[in-house]
C-alpha cells in the first residue's frame, strides 16, 4: 500500500467506519453514501460499527510475503458484523482455534509496515472474543 | 478546583513467559532469579502490537469505561521507552484511534519509565488552568532487554490510560510532588536497540534515592502520613524494590499489596506504577486513599496523593479489571518469545 493510499484510508483503517440509513435501519460497511435500498428517501448518517461479530467462513494462509507483522499462516477470515454487513478481515488466533460462528471482536494491531525504515501500517483485525 | 481521574483503562498483551523458561536457556539458576527479582512470569506482546497499539487498546478501555465523548479530550501525552517511531508521535495514532482528532494537542514524553506520570501532570496543569475540559495520560511500553541482560527477565509489555477532568471524578488527585536529579542509571542512545545501565548498584542512588524523597517530599507538602492511606503503589522494575521503599518510609505489606503486580506481569515501564495504581482502583472504595510515586531513571519521581471519590462504583464495571487482564495467559518458549519480540530479525 503506498502511503497516500493508506492515508486517506487511516480513519477507516482504525475504527469500523460505516454508514447507517435512518429510514430502513440498514447498515453498511465500506461507507456509502446513498441507501441502495431507499435511494432519494434515505437518510444516511455516518456509523462507528461496534466491532462484536461471528466467522462466517475462513482460509488459512500458508504463502505471501515475509511481514513481521503478519507470519504465516494467519487466518483470513470473512466477519458478519451484529449490526450486518460483512467484512475480510485477520484474525489474529492459532489456526486451529478457529471455527465457524465463532464470536469475535475488533482489535487495534499493526498490520504491516513498508520496510525497516518505511512508514508502519495500523489497523483492525479479529480475535475471538 | 479539583483536580483527578475521571476514568482509567488498562491492556496487557495475553502472552507471558515464565522467568524459569528464560533462565533455563543462559544457564542461571531459576529459584535464585525469581527469589531474586520475586517475580515469577512477565507479559510478551503479540508480533503484531508494539506501545501504540498497546496504548491505542487502553486509551479505548478509558473512553469506554466511563462513557466519555472523546472530542471533549483536549490533550493526549503519551509516555514511553519505546516509541515505534523516532520521529512521529504515538500520541497522533490513539488521537485517531480513539475519535478525539483534530481539536486537540498531542505529544510523547519520554523519561524512562515515569514518562506516564509526568503526562498527567501536564494534563493536571491544563485542565486546572481552564485550557481544557479532559486530557489523557497513557503510560505504554513493550520493553526491551538484550539477550542475556538482566533486564530481560523483568522487561514486559502493557499499558494503561487515565482521563484527567475536573467534572465527574471518580478519584480527587489531592497534590502532587516531584523530585529530579541529573543520575546517568540507565539510558539507550539513538538508534540502539537495547538500553544499558549501569549495573546492579544503582539501586540506592537512583530508584531509593528519588522515590524517598518524592514520597516524603508530598507527606511534608501535605503533612499526611503513611497511615493516613489505605493504599500505597511504588514503581516495580521488581518485587523487591517497591516492598523495600515502603517498608523504607513506613507503608506496611497490606498497603502496597493490591498495587503490586509486577510478580506476574513484570515490568511494563511507563505502565509500571500506573497499572499498579489502576488495580488498586479496582478495588478501592470511596474515601479511600491511595499514595503513588513512580520513579524513572535519568532520574526522577512523580509522587501523588489520591482520594477515591463516590464516582469510582460508577465506572468501575465500565471496563477490564488488571486482575481479570492477567487471567487466561498464553505461555510461551524461549524460541516463540524471541520471535514476538523481534530477536529474530525475519
Ligand atoms: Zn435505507
Amino acid at each position: 500500500m503506498a502511503v497516500p493510499r493508506f492515508w486517506r484510508r487511516l480513519k477507516n483503517l482504525y475504527n469500523l467506519l460505516g454508514t447507517h440509513c435512518k429510514n430502513c435501519g440498514s447498515y453498511y460497511y465500506p461507507p456509502r453514501n446513498i441507501c441502495p435500498a431507499c435511494r432519494r428517501g434515505g437518510k444516511v448518517e455516518p456509523y462507528k460499527f461496534k466491532g462484536a461479530g461471528e466467522v462466517l467462513t475462513y482460509t488459512i494462509i500458508h504463502g505471501g510475503p515475509k511481514d513481521n507483522a503478519r507470519p504465516t499462516p494467519y487466518v483470513l477470515a470473512i466477519i458478519k458484523l451484529d449490526e450486518g454487513p460483512r467484512l475480510t478481515s485477520q484474525i489474529v488466533a492459532n489456526p486451529e482455534d478457529v471455527k465457524i460462528g465463532m464470536r469475535v471482536k475488533s482489535v487495534f494491531r499493526k498490520l504491516g509496515e513498508e520496510s525497516k525504515h518505511g512508514i508502519i501500517y495500523y489497523g483492525t483485525k479479529f480475535i475471538p472474543a | 478546583m479539583s483536580v483527578g481521574i475521571v476514568s482509567y483503562g488498562a491492556y496487557i498483551p495475553r502472552y507471558r513467559i515464565k522467568l524459569e523458561e528464560i533462565a533455563k536457556v543462559w544457564g542461571d539458576d531459576p529459584a535464585s532469579i525469581t527469589g531474586g527479582l520475586m517475580v515469577l512470569e512477565k507479559s510478551v506482546p503479540d508480533i503484531d502490537e508494539d506501545t501504540a497499539t498497546i496504548a491505542v487498546e487502553a486509551a479505548r478501555y478509558a473512553v469506554s469505561r466511563a462513557g466519555i465523548d472523546a472530542s471533549r479530550i483536549g490533550a493526549i501525552y503519551t509516555g514511553s521507552e519505546s516509541h515505534p517511531y523516532a520521529v512521529k508521535p504515538t500520541s497522533t495514532i490513539v488521537a485517531e484511534a480513539i475519535d478525539a482528532t483534530p481539536a486537540l494537542t498531542a505529544a510523547d514524553f519520554e523519561f524512562a519509565c515515569k514518562a506516564g506520570t509526568a503526562g498527567i501532570q501536564t494534563c493536571m496543569g491544563l485542565v486546572a488552568s481552564n485550557i481544557i475540559d479532559l486530557g489523557m495520560a497513557i503510560g505504554s511500553d513493550v520493553a526491551q532487554g538484550a539477550p542475556g541482560d538482566a533486564l530481560e527477565y523483568t522487561a514486559a509489555a502493557g499499558g494503561v490510560a487515565y482521563v484527567i477532568g475536573s467534572r465527574d471524578l471518580a478519584a480527587e488527585i489531592e497534590a502532587t510532588y516531584s523530585y529530579t536529579t541529573d543520575t546517568p542509571d540507565f539510558w539507550r542512545r539513538e538508534g540502539m536497540p537495547y538500553p544499558e545501565h549501569g549495573g546492579r548498584f544503582t539501586g540506592e542512588p537512583g530508584y531509593f534515592k528519588h522515590v524517598v524523597s518524592a514520597a516524603r517530599g508530598l507527606m511534608d507538602k501535605l503533612g499526611t502520613k503513611p497511615q493516613d492511606y489505605n493504599y500505597a503503589v511504588f514503581h516495580q522494575p521488581n518485587g523487591k524494590f517497591p516492598r523495600r521503599a515502603a517498608q523504607m518510609l513506613g507503608f506496611s505489606t497490606e498497603q502496597i499489596k493490591p498495587g503490586i503486580v509486577v510478580t506476574l506481569l513484570g515490568n511494563t515501564y511507563s505502565g509500571s506504577c500506573m497499572m499498579g495504581l489502576a488495580a488498586t482502583l479496582d478495588i478501592a472504595k470511596p474515601g479511600d486513599r491511595i499514595f503513588v510515586t513512580a520513579f524513572g531513571s535519568g532520574a526522577g519521581s512523580d509522587a501523588f496523593s489520591i482520594r477515591v471519590t463516590d464516582g469510582m462504583e460508577k465506572i468501575r464495571g465500565g471496563a477490564p479489571s488488571v486482575e481479570s487482564l492477567l487471567q487466561n495467559p498464553v505461555y510461551v518458549n524461549y524460541a516463540i518469545y524471541a520471535k514476538h519480540k523481534g530477536k529474530i530479525r525475519l
